[in-house]
Formats: C-alpha cells, structure tokens, sequence
C-alpha cells in the first residue's frame, strides 16, 4: 500500500521519464557524467537525494529494495530511505544482498558478489573526479572531451613522489571502459576491484550536484595507477572480531578512552550471515 | 472536420505509471545488455503501422521535451501528439527521437552529439522484420560478458558499415533500439558488430 496522495515512487511522471532518458544515454556512454534536472526531496541534499531520484526513476512493484550507508543496514539513513520506498512505492524491503533486486548504497559495495538482475544505486556527493585538481566546470568538460587526464596522474605520481605511494584511500578514480574518468563514489578503494566487469548494473546519481552516471554489466572499471606502482586495495590487518572474516572490508571501533578498539566488518549482512553460519556450525 | 478528427483515437497504456516503469525496465535493461531481446509486457494499442513496442518505447520516453521524428503516417503522429504530448518534427536532423516504420534513415544525418555533450544524441526506434538471439551477429562491447548472438531481419545492405562508422565517432554517436512485435533490442553506441561465421 502506498501513501496517499503522492504518485507511485514519489516523484511525477515527467521527472521520472527526464531521468529515465539520463539513465538511458548514461548507460550508453559508460563513465560520462549526464546532467538531469535534480528535484526538490523530502530530505536535504547530501543525504542521498540523487540515489533517490534514481531509486525513484527505476523502481517498480516487483522489486525488493535494499539500501546501506557504509555498508550497515541498520544505520539511520538507510533505515529513513527504505522507509521512505516502502511508503511511497509499496515495494518489499530487504537486508539480504542475494535477496534484493535494487541495492541503493552510500560509500560500499556489498561483500557478496552481485549477479545478473540486480541493481546497483549509487550515492555520488561529488560526480567530477577532477573537482580537486582544476575548479572550473567548464574545463573539466573539455578535459573528458579531450580525454586529456594528465592532470589525474600527474596528481597520482606526485602523491608517491611524497608518501612513496598512492594517498588515496576512498574515491580512488576510476577509468571506465578505457574511456572515461570516473569517481566511484566515496567508496574505499578496496571496493575499487569489485566495479570491474561487475555482472549487475551500476548507476550513479549526484542530486545536488545534477548528473547522473553509469557502468553497465561487464564493462571494464580499471584503477589509474602506473606499471612500476600498481594499484593496491588497502584493508586493515586484522580479522573480524565478530565473523572472523579475512577478506572483508573492516570499521575501526573504539571501546574505550584507554585505546581499545576492535575491528569489524562495514557489511552489516555479509557480517551476520558468517556469524549465524558459525553459530548453526557449532 | 478534417478526417483526422474524426479517425478513433487507440488508447495508450492501460495503466500509465506502471506501464511506463515495466516498459522502463526493459529498455534499461535492454541498453545495459544489448542483443538481449526483451518482451515487453504492458503494451498500448497503438495504430498501424507502429509495432507495439515501438509504440510503448516512445511513449516511455517522450514527451513535450522531446522532438520527436516519425515517417509512421498521420495516424501514429496523431496517437504520439495525443499520448505523449510531443512535438513532431519534419527534419530527422532535430529529432532527440527517432521512430522510423520504413526505411532506415541515414545515421549520419541524426543528432550525435558532441565530444562535451555526448547526450545530446538521437535514440532511433526501428522496426524490422524479426530479432532472434541466433548466431548470425556476433555482439561484443561494454554490457556483453564475451559475445551474444544476434540475428536480425530488415535492415538494408548499409547497416553494418554504417553502424561502424557511427562507432568510430565516440562518444558521440546515435543509439538503436530495434522493434520487433512485442520485442525489442538496444544496440547502444558501443556495440560493435561482427558477421559470424
């Protein structure tokens, strides 16, 4: 049952086909950032009013939506957004990753490896990937019409030129089908691999910012890095201490003021899946 | 009166929000999979000679934003204006959409884009005769894991040279979506096509 009073997915029909003809030429010019005209949502920009508008534009009865904010289903944005889906849509809610049709996120890709009919939705604050490096809207348009991305890694090497290494450990960017320069998102980079001919769609939508972008199945998302300083998914070296998972990307948590902390895994799901596992083991 | 006036009017989609999105979806995953050809479910009556997923493409897609080009006769640009509200325009140079029932127009004379705004392309909505996911085609690119087959029946001589020389211009470029029946396929800018066999 929907709420009364709004249309189904709470945004009309003329902003939904506006940002259904984005998606469409996204999808068909992987990595190129397409503009679209952002509505106004009932919650502020930078809380995942672009992911929303996507969510909004694609969504339909049958799906089953899940949304994670670091990772964790259970954090207050995501528990506001699939709120807000189940009230204005109707549709099934989920935390279940294998489970889910649509995964709207904000800063993670799921540990559990995305298949064929799902749906990847993106949070982006800041689509440019050059914003840091050359201001001007405008030239950064011309850059990604020239394909002229030296300034990116001429960034990358004067980071190992000073640290020895690459210093970039979220929103590590990202060429797209040997093309175009892309932000990922604020995701770690250890998140950077899972992108790569990933066999679900991805979508990207930057509300205040107004573009919308994508990487469709099986499209090649490579890591800029040089041959003699390859690209390196950094994790923390440590173990779960709740699941005990390896491979998993880990949050530092603080316990006390006397310098305890334990690391544990951000996927919430993936976390509790290994730990009911582990508990039906024994 | 005029006979157009007078001609009934067929009705679009049955249940316009939910049409739309099932019709949505298909198209999304249509361009995201190109040469996987998807049935459309919720399909309007549409005039002839538009097929019904050319139909329920368009109005998809259009709307009073979109000029819209179309060689489908008065009686489709008449069901187009009603339901999507779009403007019709005489040039297929000036089109953001393209829905061609006969020949193929040039893709060379469609809005590409440009090198900054790549979008700003045409999509062309074709029918053709039949789509079979057969080996006649081999279909490589961004959406495709190693190659799809791809089999498709009236299109003219020229396509396949010049579906090459649309490639050759990214990212600009104009985007397919061929119609057939209730079925469509997306051929997006980047898929290249080669003969098989």
């Amino acid at each position: 049952m929907t709420a009364l009073g709004y249309n189904f997915g709470y945004l009309d029909e003329n902003t939904k086909r506006m940002i259904r003809r984005a998606l469409l030429k996204a999808v068909a010019i992987p990595g190129h950032q397409v503009p679209f005209g952002a509505r106004e949502m009932p919650l502020p920009y930078g809380w995942g009013t672009g992911g929303i508008a996507v969510t909004a534009s694609v969504i339909g009865t049958g799906d089953r939506l899940k949304v994670i904010d670091q990772g964790a289903d259970d954090t207050t944005n995501a528990v506001s957004i699939r709120r807000f889906f189940a009230k204005v849509a109707g549709v099934a809610t989920t935390e279940s990753t294998a489970e889910a049709t649509i995964i709207q996120t904000r800063h993670r890709i799921p540990e559990t490896r995305l298949r064929e009919g799902q749906i990847l939705v993106y949070q982006v604050p800041m689509p440019e990937p050059l914003f840091r490096l050359e201001p001007r809207v405008a030239e950064t348009r011309r850059m990604h019409a020239l394909a002229d991305y030296g300034l990116m890694h001429v960034k990358l090497y004067e980071d190992i030129a000073r640290h020895g290494h690459v210093a970039i450990s979220y929103n590590y960017p990202v060429l797209v089908g040997g093309r175009y320069l892309m932000s990922p998102s604020p995701i770690p980079a250890f998140d950077n691999p899972k992108m790569d001919r990933m066999p679900a769609l991805q979508l990207f939508g930057a509300g205040r910012e107004k573009r919308i972008y994508a990487v469709p199945p099986y499209t090649s998302v490579r890591s800029l890095d040089f041959e003699d300083h390859p690209f390196q998914p950094v994790r923390a070296d440590a173990p779960c201490a709740l699941c005990g998972s390896r491979e998993s990307y880990l949050d530092e948590v603080l316990t006390d003021d006397q310098g305890g902390r334990m690391f544990v895994c951000s996927d919430t799901d993936y976390c509790n899946t290994r730990q009911t596992h582990r508990e039906a083991a024994e | 009166m005029t006979p157009l006036d007078s001609m009934p009017l067929t009705p679009g989609f049955a249940d316009p929000v939910a049409d739309a999105q099932s019709c949505f979806r298909a198209l999304l995953e249509a361009m995201a999979r190109p040469g996987r050809v998807q049935r459309l479910a919720a399909l309007p009556e549409a005039p002839a000679p538009l097929s019904p997923a050319a139909a329920a493409a368009l109005l998809t897609m259009a709307d009073a934003e979109t000029p819209v080009w179309t060689d489908a006769g008065p009686a489709a640009e008449a069901w187009l204006r009603f339901h999507a509200g779009c403007p019709l325009v005489a040039r297929p140079g000036e089109a953001a959409f393209l829905l061609a029932s006969g020949p193929m127009p040039p893709l060379a004379a469609l809005a590409a884009g440009t090198e900054e705004e790549p979008h700003r392309s045409a999509t062309l909505v074709l029918q053709v005769a039949a789509l079979e996911e057969e080996e006649a085609w081999r279909l490589s690119g961004p959406g495709i894991e190693n190659s799809h087959p791809l089999r498709v029946e009236g299109l003219p001589d020229s396509f396949l040279p010049d579906w090459a020389a649309n490639a050759t211009r990214f990212p600009r470029g104009v985007d397919l979506v061929l119609c057939a029946g209730p079925r469509l396929v997306a051929l997006p800018r980047t898929t290249r096509i080669e003969e098989a066999g």
